[in-house]
């Protein structure tokens, strides 16, 4: 049982605009860290630039806002250096995927131990209104009047193509299904990708509106579980089956389709290819995947360092600056 | 014959080895100093060193220089032009004749004067001496036939065998020098240690050509000897600035009790320093390759609020990529030592060449009121000392340092007095006393200094936020309040100006100099050699150099102006000139600037100073 509520962990009064889906998430975080049970002063919250970067700021914990886009460096720096503090990245979706795009995919693929919060509104909320890289094609904004020329990221697709060992979704608005990916995310060793789907009530509302209620999800989303099979709707009429090299819907009782038809989700697989279908599901044909899509385990980079570190100590035979300068070639002038 | 050889004796000597960059000439050079450092010489050695990867064999572009200055008492540059020149083919005599004195003795290897040799070196004639106008003694010796002859009943392949081709011309150059060959054995017995028969080969090698120089006095009437005239007892290795930068970081963390830990992204000329760290993981060591500068940079700041002595190394492209990292630190009051090894810019530049041109970077290169201390070494062997107070200060005044080294620094070498860490100073970060646990908050100071307190994460009650955006002085909230703003800039000034660094000392005639000489970092051997042939000639000279530019020292407008006549030498168009009329009503100096990215040439410094004086 932990020994905090998630009251130990809030700090201040949040500034976010009236409906904001930062506040959604920053009252599961609080909710989920108290679940965790890791101390607030053996917790660290890094975050860079923009609105959800602001949420160390409501945190009772160690906590750093940095710089536009490098907060995944910040946090890799932080970690490597001092690997008991449990750290918690949040960026934002122009702040993780544009500017800070590089550390993203660098911080993901060194697998370093820290969980990474994407919360992703599809917009730049804080310079008030322009495209971001998940903006869809088309997509008019204050810079981009006549609608974008340009296809978004697709934040799983990123994070898979970076040999990413975990991601898990889960919109704003639903504090059960975001505390649960948070939970997962930090039992996970390794780097833990968390897309969070929210709401930018004044510059890009409605952007998630498909799933941002209880009844759109029981609709338009299906929430994975592993080693459950993969069923969604109001009754879990629905389901999923594999067709061909795709995925395609199919209706329970209809064409002779049973639940031992439908696939069972393997979060730990470590063949990434049908967690990234699933992962890349949009509406209207298809739902939007929620929950832990991927979980494997690996060695962490943080680990691996300090494990280097172990190893070649117990076979060098200098450990402190007088042995190692003997190591040299050295002379004396009598 | 043997009876009319003499032996001269000399003050100091300046040896060039040269060749193709495969041909091993850094090693031969390296032994040549480290022999001459063993028996007291000191020794002064810098590199030289093409930026192409590998250019074409024989090839103009990919001629590799190595250069030596041995002497009897303290030697302080590699010294301007070479006594002994050798030229392993025919486009290293092309390129490197130029460093030769009127007086220099030429070795080289008749066998790579071949033809073809000649074309790639673009000779129009067969013979190169009389095309270039050489007067010079020259030794010609077929070098890679005698090589092989030596090597015949080893079993070596030819390429093999003729990989030891500069193991002759050192055997030569040490019997020019009347060298103990048995020093020369064990440095290669140590370096190839897991190669025995290759050690034996180049020992094998080595000896030919010493004898060979013995039984032909080829070419030459005298050999030479150079006396060690002041000796410092004591233990010595022969080290570079970049790895004496590396020891310097080590020591300082070991003295500080923190974990090393280097953020860092390969750039030359600075890549050394990731090198030598990245092997030290003995020590505790942590080094990450990071995906870019910003990155290299961002982590170590990450590291430095986690609580490790955090560095980031790179050269002046790099420190443009670091700055905003760097300006995060300097609000956030962290510690960070930020290495920058200064090549020719703008831009990529002259990646492995020496400049001073990041000084107005280093100092003034941010976005908002950023002051940051600025270190600036003197000479490979300072590096170390000069890494160290870099440590010293970025830890117990909170704040990042920028280190200024070079090119030249970096890559020059000298021998070095084994350093004993209980004579440096120890290092106190100033963390947060328990009594403040519960009500700490980041940006609370002591007095004195108008330093933070450090309080790293995993203590209980002491849990805070640090940003980029500023903050309340009090209770460390975010705050835009206009008196707040004004107050914390001038606190965060403040607190750098308070930094208390050593006088600038003044060298040669400082009571009655009629031109006091100012420099800042890696020209400090050619301008002391420059003050000292001004001062044998008669003239009233004196020197002073600057290692500590941000804050300066106390005693900098009082120096500057103790003098009739001012003349600050820098490798830049004039950046510390600028800062100083800045720093100093009314200082107006005479100015000699190169950016050539060549060190100084000490006569052309004696030349040009010469006319400001009577």
């Amino acid at each position: 049982m932990s020994n905090y509520t998630a009251k130990d962990f809030k700090k201040g009064q949040p500034r976010w605009c009236p409906g904001c889906g930062d506040h959604f998430f920053l009252a599961s975080l609080h909710k989920a860290m108290a679940e965790i049970g890791v101390a607030p002063h053996e917790t660290a919250v890094i975050s860079g630039i923009g609105c959800s970067s602001r949420l160390p700021y409501y945190m009772n914990t160690y906590a750093m806002q940095t710089i536009h886009g490098r907060a995944a460096a910040i946090s890799t720096g932080f970690k490597v250096a001092n690997p008991d503090i449990t750290v918690w990245q949040v960026s934002g979706d122009g702040d993780g995927l544009a500017i800070g795009g590089n550390h993203f995919i660098h911080a993901i693929r060194r697998n370093v131990d820290i969980n990474m919060i994407l919360l992703n509104n599809r917009i730049y909320g804080l310079t008030k209104g322009q495209y971001s890289p998940t903006s869809p094609r088309g997509f008019v904004s204050k810079s981009s009047p006549y609608g974008t020329v340009e296809d978004p990221f697709r934040p799983a697709e990123l994070c898979f193509g970076a040999r990413g060992r975990f991601f898990a979704r889960a919109v704003a608005t639903d504090a059960v299904g975001t505390v649960e990916i948070l939970k997962a995310a930090a039992a996970h060793k390794g780097a833990a990708v968390c897309e969070i789907l929210q709401n930018c009530v004044i510059f890009n509302d409605g952007t998630h509106e498909s799933v941002y209620t209880k009844e759109g999800r029981s609709k338009n989303a299906i929430v994975l579980e592993h080693g459950k099979p993969m069923l969604f709707g109001e009754n879990h009429e629905f389901g999923l089956m594999q067709d061909g090299f795709g995925l395609k819907v199919v209706r329970l009782g209809e064409n002779g389709v049973t639940e031992k038809d439908i696939l069972v989700h393997d979060a730990h697989c470590q063949d990434n290819t049908l967690q990234l279908k699933l992962a890349l599901m949009e509406g209207p044909d298809f739902p939007v995947a929620l929950g832990v899509i991927r979980d494997v385990d690996d060695m962490t980079y943080n680990d691996a360092v300090h494990e280097q570190i172990e190893e070649v100590s117990s076979k060098k035979k200098y450990h402190n600056f007088r042995e190692l300068l003997l190591t040299n070639d050295i002379w004396e002038v009598k | 014959m043997a009876e009319e050889m003499t032996v001269k004796e000399l003050d100091q000597v300046v040896v060039r080895f040269s060749g193709d960059s495969g041909d091993g000439m850094q090693l031969a050079g390296n032994i040549f100093s480290n022999v001459s450092a063993t028996v007291g010489n000191d020794i002064s050695t810098f590199p030289d060193y093409p930026a192409d990867i590998r250019a074409p064999q024989g090839s103009l572009t990919g001629v590799s220089g190595f250069q030596i200055h041995v002497g009897s008492g303290k030697v302080f540059t590699p010294g301007d032009k070479c006594d002994v020149l050798v030229a392993m083919n025919a486009a290293a005599l092309k390129t490197q004749y130029k460093f030769a004195k009127s007086t220099a003795c030429i070795i080289i290897d008749t066998d790579c004067f071949q033809k073809a040799d000649l074309d790639k070196a673009a000779f129009t004639t067969d013979n190169p001496i009389e095309e270039m106008g050489i007067r010079q003694d020259v030794i010609a010796a077929p070098i890679s036939q005698m090589v092989k002859d030596c090597l015949a009943d080893t079993g070596m392949d030819n390429k093999s065998m003729l990989k030891c081709r500069n193991m002759f011309a050192l055997g030569l150059v040490c019997w020019l020098f009347n060298r103990d060959l048995a020093l020369a054995e064990s440095f290669l017995r140590a370096k190839f240690a897991k190669k025995p028969a290759i050690a034996e080969a180049n020992i094998k090698v080595i000896h030919a050509g010493y004898d060979y120089g013995h039984n032909t006095h080829a070419s030459v009437n005298h050999t030479y000897k150079i006396e060690t005239k002041v000796k410092v007892p004591g233990k010595y290795m022969d080290i570079s600035g970049n790895k004496a930068t590396a020891y310097g970081l080590i020591a300082a963390a070991e003295k500080a009790g923190l974990r090393l830990y280097l953020g860092s992204y390969p750039i030359t000329p600075a890549t050394d320093i990731l090198h030598e760290l990245s092997k030290q993981k003995s020590l505790g060591v942590t080094t990450v390759q990071c995906e870019d500068e910003i990155a290299g940079c961002a982590s170590a700041v990450g590291a430095a609020f986690a609580g490790a002595l955090a560095v980031t190394s790179t050269s002046g492209p790099g420190v443009c990529l670091k700055s905003e990292a760097m300006n995060l630190a300097v609000i956030q009051e962290l510690p960070l030592v930020v290495v920058d090894v200064q090549r020719g810019g703008p831009s990529t530049g002259l990646p492995t060449k020496s400049e001073q041109t990041d000084l107005l970077q280093a100092l003034f290169g941010r976005n908002g009121e950023s002051p940051m201390p600025v270190i600036a070494a003197i000479s490979p062997t300072n590096c170390f000392d000069a890494a160290f107070a870099a440590c010293k200060m970025a830890l117990e005044h909170m704040t990042p340092v920028v280190l200024l080294t070079d090119a030249f620094v970096a890559n020059g070498s000298s021998a070095w007095r084994l350093p004993d860490l209980k004579d440096y100073p120890s290092i106190t970060p100033p963390y947060a006393p328990e009594e403040m646990k519960g009500h700490y908050t980041p940006y609370q100071r002591n007095e004195q200094t108008g330093v933070r307190y450090w309080a790293v994460p995993g203590r209980e009650g002491f849990a805070h936020i640090l940003g980029g955006l500023e903050k309340d002085g009090r209770t460390g909230a975010i705050s835009t309040e206009p008196e707040n703003h004004d107050m914390m800039c001038r606190l965060r000034a403040d607190k750098i100006a308070r930094i208390e660094v050593p006088d600038v000392e003044v060298y040669g005639c400082k009571d009655d100099a009629e031109l006091l000489i100012v420099g800042f970092g890696g020209t400090f051997g050619h301008l002391y050699s420059a003050m000292e042939t001004m001062n044998r000639a008669g003239k009233k000279v004196a020197l002073a150099h600057f290692q500590y530019l941000n804050p300066l020292p106390k005693n900098t407008c009082e120096t500057l102006r103790r003098y009739p006549k001012v003349v600050v030498a820098e490798q830049n168009l004039g950046q510390f000139a600028g800062y100083l009329r800045m720093k100093v009503d009314g200082f107006v100096p005479y100015q000699f600037n190169q950016v050539k990215g060549q060190p100084f040439v000490v006569s052309e410094l004696v030349e040009s100073f010469m006319s400001m004086v009577k």
